[in-house]
């Protein structure tokens, strides 16, 4: 039997996408273990949540409602994670590997001498042991791993998970911690937090991606791409190449290290299809591939492909789509 | 100020999915199915951490790697960046680490070097991508962290660091001793070594230490996770590859097949 505990983070005043995706996966952990879900919340908000968490599985939430941790300040919530998974008794803290995760998740094993496992996506319950499956070498291999000590930390790698299903005849028990710990243990200031400067959807939510890398030359060839986004209500992504070359601020980048994407439809354009791209778009449904260089490794991951010159096809199927698709043009 | 900064020897990510092999005695690539080398992210920190001493009178780097005598070209490279001090830990016995084992060594070689005033890392590296080492440095050295950061400067004798975070971006002041885990960005692109550096790292001297150099704890240099199995995935689609005479052909080909798979 393990018991396990979900980080489960809000936004906008309701679980985010990501804690959904943790309950799921804990879900099915606590069921090949015969173990029980908890859930941790945090800040005024925190009542709200728990009863989420409870729909969706858990049968006890911890609440730490404290104002301390109702912004995200890491030390806080390495301190308030560690209390709550001591005092929940669990065996497995579960955390998105997200961007709080990628803070925290080798802190708090380190802090609890327990184990630490990242990006895992699947799990498997062998004679009694727990398997963790993640991929590795860029997505090119996946390994499977054990945990070597009694208590152990699990990031998962987000958008990897179908999202938890609220059920709201499930019944469990909302349980208060106390978290009274100094301000003084704030070490890293914010001093300015700038929200993204993308208009319209955000990648990670963008059911519709036209993605451009070096293959477009300049950063003139993004106006290309924003014409078929917007025939396509889709929003512009970009490989890390195109970022690190100033043609498209880093926040348009689509990959491991940018934003994990799933979209519907996820258009590569002039992306060779480095690994670390790849692993960025490993949940995307379709993927079209337009390049002029027909060996690219991004062909092995398409669905469509056409081998050409984009300038020649871009234009011309933002075009043939507007009519298509019954958009006025102008 | 001394500066360290903790470097990883990976094999090319770049290698295609074709020729890429694991060997199932070892659970590791096969030898010879591509070069090893600097990882990406750790070029990066390196960069930053050369460019921030470079702006700050008595500054000095120390580039760290854990590993065998071949990880010398990696900090030989460190060298014809400028780096003033290249360190090499290894023991015979670390071979199967993973990263929290790694991160425990790095701190304790880091106190053994008369600690750091800020130890930069890549955020991960592209091999096993698991992003502990840099947080667990952090949490083993009692110090602060900041990961994915993309620029770094000295602000009122803090570090001011910009990273990533949800939704666009922070600007975080953060006290020395201090810990940052390094994206890449425009302001970090490695620079090309000139030719008179490269000759020079060539006679510079690596420091070399050992397990017994370094006081160690050794359970915490047991690894916390053991890799079981490791295999490769047959994912490759197949890709249809439409055909026409020319730009407009094809994109009224593509269209069509969009509108067909319901896509839109």
């Amino acid at each position: 039997m393990a018991n396990v505990l979900i980080f489960a983070d809000q936004q906008g005043g309701s679980l985010s996408s990501y804690a959904r995706e943790a309950l799921a996966f804990g879900n099915l952990i606590s069921v090949a273990t015969n173990g029980e879900l908890g859930s941790v919340l945090f800040g005024p908000g925190a009542e709200t949540g728990a009863k989420e968490t409870i729909a969706c599985g858990a049968s006890k939430a911890y609440t730490i409602g404290s104002p301390l941790v109702e912004d995200y300040q890491v030390e806080h919530y390495l301190d308030a994670i560690c209390a709550a998974f001591i005092q929940s008794g669990s065996d497995i803290l579960i955390l998105p590997f997200d961007r709080k995760g990628k803070d925290l998740i080798g802190r708090i094993a380190t802090r609890l001498s327990a184990s630490a496992i990242t990006e895992v996506v699947d799990f498997k319950a062998e004679n009694g042991e727990l398997i963790w499956v993640r991929p590795i070498y860029g997505d090119k291999a996946y390994g499977e791993y054990k945990s070597n000590r009694k208590k152990i930390v699990v990031g998962i790698r987000v958008k990897s998970q179908e999202q938890a299903v609220p059920d709201e005849n499930r019944s469990g028990e909302i349980i208060p911690v106390i978290y009274t710990n100094q301000n003084d243990i704030v070490v890293a200031k914010l001093v300015e937090k700038i929200e993204n400067s993308l208009a319209g959807i955000r990648l990670e939510d963008a059911r519709i991606i036209v993605s451009g890398g070096r293959g477009l030359g300049g950063p003139e060839g993004f106006e290309v791409l924003k014409d078929l986004a917007n025939v396509l209500g889709g929003t512009v992504g970009a490989s890390r190449a195109a970022c690190d070359a100033g043609w498209v601020p880093s926040n348009f980048q689509v990959g491991q290290t940018g934003a994990v994407v799933a979209p519907d439809l996820y258009i590569a354009i002039g992306i060779s299809g480095a690994s670390q791209h790849l692993s960025g778009i490993t949940n995307a449904k379709t993927v079209v591939a337009i390049n002029n260089d027909s060996e690219a490794p991004i062909f092995k991951r398409a669905n469509l492909g056409v081998v050409a010159d984009y300038k020649t096809v871009v234009p011309a199927l933002s075009e043939e789509l507007k009519k298509k698709l019954g958009i006025k043009v102008g | 100020m001394h500066i360290v900064v903790c470097l990883k020897q990976v094999l090319d990510p770049e290698i295609s999915p074709r020729y890429f092999k694991i060997d199932p005695k070892t659970n590791r690539p096969e030898d010879g199915s591509s070069d090893m080398v600097m990882d990406s992210y750790a070029e990066n920190a390196l960069e930053t951490a050369i460019q921030l001493r470079d702006s700050v009178e008595g500054a000095t780097v120390t580039a760290l790697c854990l590993g065998d005598e071949e990880t010398e070209d990696v900090l030989r490279r460190a060298l014809a960046f400028t780096a003033d001090q290249a360190v090499r830990v290894w023991d015979d016995d670390w071979e199967d680490l993973d990263g929290q084992a790694v991160g425990h060594i790095l701190a304790k070689t880091i106190i053994a070097l008369g600690g750091a005033d800020l130890v930069l890392t890549g955020y991960q590296a592209s091999d096993i991508e698991e992003g502990l080492v840099g947080p667990v440095i952090a949490e083993e050295l009692g110090n602060s962290c900041v990961t994915l950061v993309s620029e770094l400067a000295i602000e009122n004798s803090a570090f001011r660091v910009t990273c990533e975070a949800e939704n666009g971006y922070a600007i975080i002041d953060v006290p020395s001793p201090a810990v940052l885990t390094i994206v890449s960005s425009e302001k970090n692109v490695p620079r090309l070594p000139k030719v008179k550096d490269i000759r020079l790292s060539r006679s510079k001297p690596i420091k070399e230490l050992e397990a017994d150099d370094i006081e160690l704890d050794f359970e915490r240099c047991q690894p916390a996770v053991s890799l079981e199995r490791v295999y490769v995935p047959n994912r490759d689609v197949a890709c249809e590859v439409l055909t026409g005479e020319d730009g407009m052909e094809l994109a009224h080909e593509l269209a069509g097949r969009l509108l067909e798979l319901k896509v839109l």
